[in-house]
């Protein structure tokens, strides 16, 4: 089967949930996929997806595309997949993605497989497993009469190899016509300053009403610093509900959802709207004085402690063994 | 300006999930069912946007079986002045077929504003509002969490990572509300009375060939006991173990290291 991957940039910079899309489409297809990049100078970036097995690029470069707009950025996935006539069509399941995924779907009479974090193929139909109810149950779900297959797949469940020496991609540019944006952004206002988004960090370090109050937040913080640049900061519903950090941070049903290879909890009991989140987090560490706090079901390890004498320890042991 | 709220009536997050026999799809007796919580965020911004502008009605629009009507009800108790009610007749219907069954009803409905939650709780797949908008062919801003109405555009803030874009767009148009737009009210007494006297009119879902299936639903692996690290606090020890935070905190980091292999 034929894949075309959408492949997502802001400011020049391809996310790499983006490239866990691409290189599961090339595997899943046993061969090179296709590609799909809109904005403005975009073509240096479309090369370097020949590593992730991208074997063509179509390239949609033009002034109105330097912002996101659904028309514009679905139009090019649309006439790359009138170009290319793919069998199946791969969207990495972000802010973006998910604004584009289900209306590329609509245009195209078909479904979406959403969120998956799990995909095959078998014969020519797409099968997707995902989390459904909070977690508390899993789903297996089929493309059904879909005429195309579409998924969107989890940041950070999948991941994305580059293979050195790979070739070149063909690239092909695509001709839009004129775009009729109506939906416009008009700016775009960074909250997190340089900080990683928590759906994109491999390490997740959580902090809950455990915490005792917003003036902890530095011993949290600390311990993020020490996993270094691939960790991030989130936070439970009830720290953001108490006003105590922004509702960004959140990590659960009523906030991010994230798949982290290592996740910290730290004083968070683990209520299931919290689960909901983090469950499928590969390694679970949970640090909470009450022995018995739902968290401690999920967690691979748990450390029954308060947050003061022990977080700093750990940042110390985690800087220490990091540094060996 | 008329806004049509479409609202989806789903088990509450604190229910307990059994599967039915069938193995596709949950057991429904004792489940406590619930307006999706974000679409209670995209019924507030309409009923404040009716009040703030003192014109225009707030229709909810909700697609399900007989259930649905008692969740139509909840919001018309909160303010809004009437519902429609898409039968499914106890059919399983997947996001593209709601979506069609949707925008077929929104086409007779006058609507300038067609509001969303963005996402439906349960099956969390955030596709219907969009699908809409493509069937309607009007734009869409998903993600909302600052909204302000015009006159015949909108200008809003919807949360990306790390970021928040700011949009306008000329009405009609598709809005998906995200938590932290607004604090849903409660419904008051006399909103409850009122609600019952409030229309619901009553249509037929047409039911097609679906593009998403269900083909199996299971409960997860139950997740492997906790590894405890014992000596984590001095107050809290557990398993009685001497109290030594610093050794707990380099036993647990060589673990990380060693045997998750994470760090």
């Amino acid at each position: 089967m034929k894949f075309l991957v959408f492949i997502e940039q802001r400011d020049g910079r391809v996310r790499k949930a983006s490239l866990e899309a691409l290189t599961l489409a090339a595997k899943l297809g046993g061969a090179p996929a296709a590609a799909v990049i809109a904005g403005k100078d975009v073509a240096g970036l479309a090369r370097e997806l020949g590593k992730y097995g991208a074997g063509k690029v179509y390239v949609a470069d033009r002034e109105d595309l330097a912002l996101y707009s659904n028309r514009g950025y679905v139009g090019a996935l649309q006439a790359a997949r009138e170009k290319e006539n793919p069998g199946a069509v791969l969207i990495a399941a972000t802010a973006m993605g998910k604004d584009v995924a289900p209306r590329f779907a609509a245009r195209n009479a078909s479904g979406v497989l959403a969120d998956v974090m799990e995909l095959k193929l078998e014969g020519d139909r797409l099968v997707g497993v995902r989390p459904v109810y909070s977690g508390k149950a899993r789903a297996t779900v089929d493309t059904g009469a879909s005429p195309l297959a579409i998924a969107t797949t989890r940041p950070n469940v999948f991941p994305a190899v580059a293979s050195e020496g790979a070739p070149e991609p063909a690239i092909e540019t695509l001709e839009l016509g004129a775009l009729e944006i109506r939906a416009k952004v008009t700016g775009v206002t960074a909250t997190g300053g340089k900080e990683l988004d928590v759906t994109e960090a491999d390490v997740v370090v959580s902090g809950g009403r455990g915490i005792k109050g917003p003036e902890n937040w530095p011993v949290i913080r600390d311990l993020v610093d020490a996993f270094g640049a691939g960790a991030a900061l989130g936070a439970s519903r009830a720290v953001v509900d108490a006003g105590w950090i922004d509702h960004q941070y959140q990590v659960g049903q009523t906030g991010k959802v994230v798949s982290p290879t290592l996740y910290v909890a730290c004083g968070i009991s683990g209520a299931i709207q919290h689960l909901a989140g983090m469950g499928t987090s590969k390694v679970i560490v949970a640090i909470n004085k009450d022995a018995d706090a739902p968290i401690f079901k999920v967690a691979t390890y748990g450390v029954v402690a308060d947050i003061f004498p022990f977080v700093p320890e750990f940042a110390k042991a985690v800087r220490a063994i990091k540094s060996e | 300006m008329n806004s049509i709220v479409c609202v989806a009536y789903v088990p509450d997050t604190e229910t307990r999930i059994r599967i039915s026999a069938d193995g596709k799809s949950i057991e429904e007796s004792d489940v406590k069912w619930i307006v999706s919580p974000y679409d209670e965020f995209a019924l507030e911004e309409a009923i404040k946007t009716k009040e703030a502008k003192g014109a225009g009605a707030v229709t909810v629009l909700s697609l399900g079986p007989e259930r649905a009507k008692t969740g139509i009800r909840e919001c018309l108790a909160r303010g809004a002045d009437d519902g429609i009610w898409i039968d499914t007749k106890g059919a399983d219907m997947d996001a593209l077929a709601v979506a069609r069954n949707l925008a077929a009803a929104i086409r007779e409905t006058p609507h300038d504003l067609v509001w969303f939650g963005q996402k439906g709780v349960g099956f969390d797949e955030s596709l219907v509002g969009p699908m809409v908008a493509e069937l309607l062919g009007i734009p869409q801003i998903a993600n909302v969490i600052k909204f302000e109405a015009g006159e015949g555009r909108v200008v809003c803030e919807r949360e990306i990572e790390g970021a928040h874009e700011h949009v306008e767009s000329p009405t009609p148009c598709v809005l998906t509300a995200q938590k932290g737009l607004n604090e849903p009210r409660y419904a008051s007494l006399k909103g409850i009375m009122a609600a019952k006297k409030k229309p619901i009119v009553e249509r037929a879902a047409s039911v097609e060939e679906a593009t998403s299936r269900v083909l199996k639903l299971e409960l997860p692996p139950p997740p492997k006991p906790c590894h405890f690290i014992p000596g984590g606090d001095p107050k809290a020890s557990a398993e009685g173990a001497a109290a030594d935070p610093a050794g707990a905190a380099r036993e647990l980091a060589r673990l990380l290291r060693e045997e998750a292999k994470v760090i």
